[in-house]
């Protein structure tokens, strides 16, 4: 069973080492972390796929709140969200009728093909984990070369937007001025 | 006003009302060093930097405010490691300032360059590189915060040499919160109510005290809650002084070498109250067999420990103080005479086998001397310890009063940390009379410090229990390794010589009766002086008692034999 955290986290020089040094200190298992910028600037984002039968997540999410530069932790697995994976397949075109098969392929889950050479093609896929693990294995018969995955993205559908989200970091902010300690 | 990065430092640590640092300079940190004196802040030059942090750790746990410890690049910030790395686990706040390599050649190798942040990473509760010197105020003001603000803990700040040098429009911070602060957590009401009602349910609650009380300072609260409630108090070694030994309602400490009546009571207990503590595997024993019976409420300031060695029933993620008030005012005043004096019948049974009834025909026991020492100091020193068995003994036998806080290496254990913890202690509290108690092992691990007693000329009394052994790995190897003393035997110095070398009035004593002289003694002294106390390698004096053995359900305790003869009452601590 895998859990989603998203990080909102300062735009930092080692902050992504910070997290990761986290995770190893407290052997964590992770499936996946991306992290990217947001619309804001100053803050990133960071997608966290924690494998919840061999990690307690709410600990993962104790702990990364712990850090100084994470400003706020959610779990979303519980709230309807868009999560999505982009892989690059690179896969081995022997001849036309390959070359049919895997644009037939592509064509039925909204794949792209971003390259075409003359023995090879990359194939572009985004999706859900399951989409795309289903790709992959259509294109395994043809010979995948190359794979490569950016690990999940997620967003929450709906009303609570990004603009929601750093005004509720702004609150945290603004309640901490006003705390004090 | 421009400033060079080397004045922001100073004109910062003025600021943050800091009178005291600890350190020793170096080519990488020398910038900073220059202009000091400008700013009256006392520099204390330590004999190696792991002292200066442990200094700074002791200041800080004797003054309840931030200690400072000063390191220049390379091995002066490699040297600190463990000192900080002891802060972290005992939620000490401490800032270290680093120098470093300038930003140019940073990741060259360049002389004496090291990754601190990379090294100090996982053993601070947050550090910084300061690569704009713009940044240098507003940095300090944060390490500051984040030290001392919700679970305290170390902050380390790295300087490359051209950011110490450098200078900038001085525009000093605003004081109080910070961009790191966070607000202290609170207690929800529907957690309060719970937990009041599990505690007017119970017929068998323990209080669990840790460090957190102290931290909070929430002593007079938790005495508050304790007498309404007429609920025992066990404490942790970090939480001695969170509740008077003189209480009725004070079981002593709990744990590996805890007090019976504290252990037999956790084990028996039908409701567990858990108070700013963390139930380290040293206070539980085995956790499988851990206080099976009792509910458990939990509360704690960092939410990661809740729930994380033992499940419970009702964890709070709060600030400690206010949120005992709040529960003391929930709960009903209880009445628990029978588990009072169920409790007080362990602590009958105990004192059979109390060090402090057996007459001593060699050498005393350390217990005895510990004892002799907290008779004459009437429990209002301030006690700073080493590792080892002479840890162990002087929190069982020196009952540390509210007043005065208990310093001690808890979670990271480290040797060496007495001697240079206690000049941060006398530091933070210059009126104090300040006592470290130090075994012959762990004090060659900061021996040195001896020259920065002094040249401070620091009236710290060194208390060295001398077994010639590393007498804790020894007596494990006795009790549970066929009794094979694999490198635990000790050739000493002359210890009387080494102190009288560095300009230290010494005193041996190989009697109680010499030994409660000696005390009386340098009791008098202006200056630093060291007593060097002989006890008992070999036997059942030379062990520390009661003991869990690791992996034992915490009642499983082994103890000295009993001895019925002898009528010293047994000090609890």
């Amino acid at each position: 069973m895998s859990r989603t955290l998203i990080a909102t986290v300062a735009d930092r020089p080692g902050v992504l080492n910070r997290v990761a040094s986290m995770f190893r200190r407290r052997a964590f298992n992770i499936e996946s972390l991306t992290v990217g910028h947001t619309e804001q600037e100053g803050i990133s984002r960071m997608t966290i796929v924690v494998d919840s039968r061999r990690t307690d997540t709410e600990k993962v999410a104790q702990h990364l709140e712990k850090l100084v530069d994470v400003l706020d932790v959610e779990d979303i697995t519980d709230r309807p969200a868009i999560l999505h994976d982009l892989a690059l397949i690179k896969v081995r075109i022997p001849d036309k009728a390959a070359r049919s098969e895997i644009l037939r392929i592509a064509d039925s889950f909204q794949a792209k093909l971003v390259d075409m050479c003359p023995q090879t093609a990359i194939v572009e896929v985004t999706g859900s984990e399951s989409t795309i693990d289903t790709v992959v294995e259509a294109l395994r018969s043809h010979g995948i070369l190359e794979m490569v995955r950016t690990g999940c993205v997620a967003m929450v559908r709906g009303e609570t937007t990004a603009e929601a989200e750093v005004a509720l970091v702004g609150e945290h902010t603004k309640h901490a001025a006003q705390g004090g300690s | 006003m421009w400033k060079t990065g080397a004045e922001i430092v100073w004109e910062m640590l003025r600021r943050e009302g800091v009178e005291v640092v600890f350190g020793i300079p170096g080519g990488g940190i020398m910038h900073t060093y220059h202009p000091r004196r400008d700013y009256g802040i006392h520099h204390v030059l330590v004999r190696h930097e792991q002292s200066a942090a442990h200094a700074a750790d002791g200041y800080a746990r004797a003054s309840g405010r931030v200690g400072v410890a000063i390191a220049t690049s390379g091995p002066g910030a490699t040297n600190l490691v463990t000192g900080i790395a002891t802060a972290m686990m005992d939620s000490s706040p401490i800032v270290c300032i680093t120098g470093q390599v300038g930003t140019s050649v940073l990741g060259t190798d360049a002389f004496q360059e090291t990754d601190t942040t990379g090294i100090t990473l996982p053993i601070t509760k947050h550090n910084y590189l300061v690569t704009d010197v713009a940044d240098l105020a507003a940095t300090i003001r944060n390490a500051f915060e984040i030290a001392q603000s919700g679970r305290p803990g170390p902050v380390l700040i790295d300087l490359p040499v051209d950011v110490q040098r450098g200078a900038t429009e001085f525009v000093p911070p605003e004081t109080g919160s910070t961009e790191a602060s966070r607000p202290l957590p609170v207690a929800d009401e529907a957690s309060l109510k719970q937990a009041a009602a599990l505690i007017d349910r119970a017929h068998r609650p323990v209080i669990l005290a840790g460090r957190g009380v102290h931290l909070s300072g929430a002593v007079d609260e938790l005495a508050a809650f304790a007498n309404k409630t007429q609920t025992p108090v066990a404490v942790t070694l970090l939480g001695k002084g969170a509740f008077s030994p003189d209480h009725p309602l004070y079981l002593g400490m709990m744990g590996m070498h805890g007090h019976a009546a504290a252990n037999h009571a956790i084990q028996n207990a039908d409701l567990l109250i858990a108070l700013g503590m963390r139930f380290d595997d040293r206070v539980t024993g085995n956790p499988s067999e851990y206080a099976l019976q009792a509910r458990k409420i939990h509360i704690d300031i960092d939410a990661s420990e809740l729930n994380k060695l033992i499940p419970v029933d009702i964890a709070i993620h709060a600030d400690l103080r206010p949120t005992l008030a709040q529960i003391t005012d929930r709960s009903q005043s209880g009445n628990h005479l029978q588990w009072i004096e169920e409790a007080e019948g362990w602590n009958e049974q105990s004192k059979a086998h109390d060090a402090l009834r057996q007459s001593p025909d060699g050498p005393p026991s350390a217990p005895h001397i510990i004892h002799e020492i907290f008779s004459a100091t009437g429990g209002e020193a301030i006690v700073v310890t080493d590792v080892g068995q002479a840890q162990m003994w002087t929190a069982q036998y020196y009952a540390t009063h509210c007043t005065q806080p208990f310093l001690s290496s808890g979670g990271l254990g480290t040797m060496g940390f007495g001697l240079p913890a206690a000049i941060g202690a006398q530091f933070a509290r210059p009126e104090a009379e300040v006592w470290a108690i130090v075994g012959d092992g762990g004090f060659q691990m900061s021996l040195h410090e001896l020259a920065t007693l002094v040249q401070e000329n620091l009236p710290v009394r060194i208390a060295l229990i001398n077994n010639r052994a590393l007498g804790m790995v020894r007596q494990w190897q006795t009790m549970f390794y066929d009794g094979r003393h694999e490198a635990t035997d000790l050739m000493n110095p002359d210890f009387v010589r080494i102190a009288e070398a560095y300009g230290i009035p010494a005193y041996q004593a190989t009697t109680l009766e010499s030994a409660r002289e000696a005390i009386a003694e340098t009791r008098g002294l202006q200056g630093p002086v060291l007593i060097e106390f002989e006890v008992e390698r070999e036997g059942e004096p030379s062990h520390v008692y009661p003991m869990v053995p690791s992996g034992a359900a915490l009642d499983a305790m082994i103890d000295r034999s009993p001895v019925s003869a002898g009528s010293i009452a047994g000090g609890r601590s």
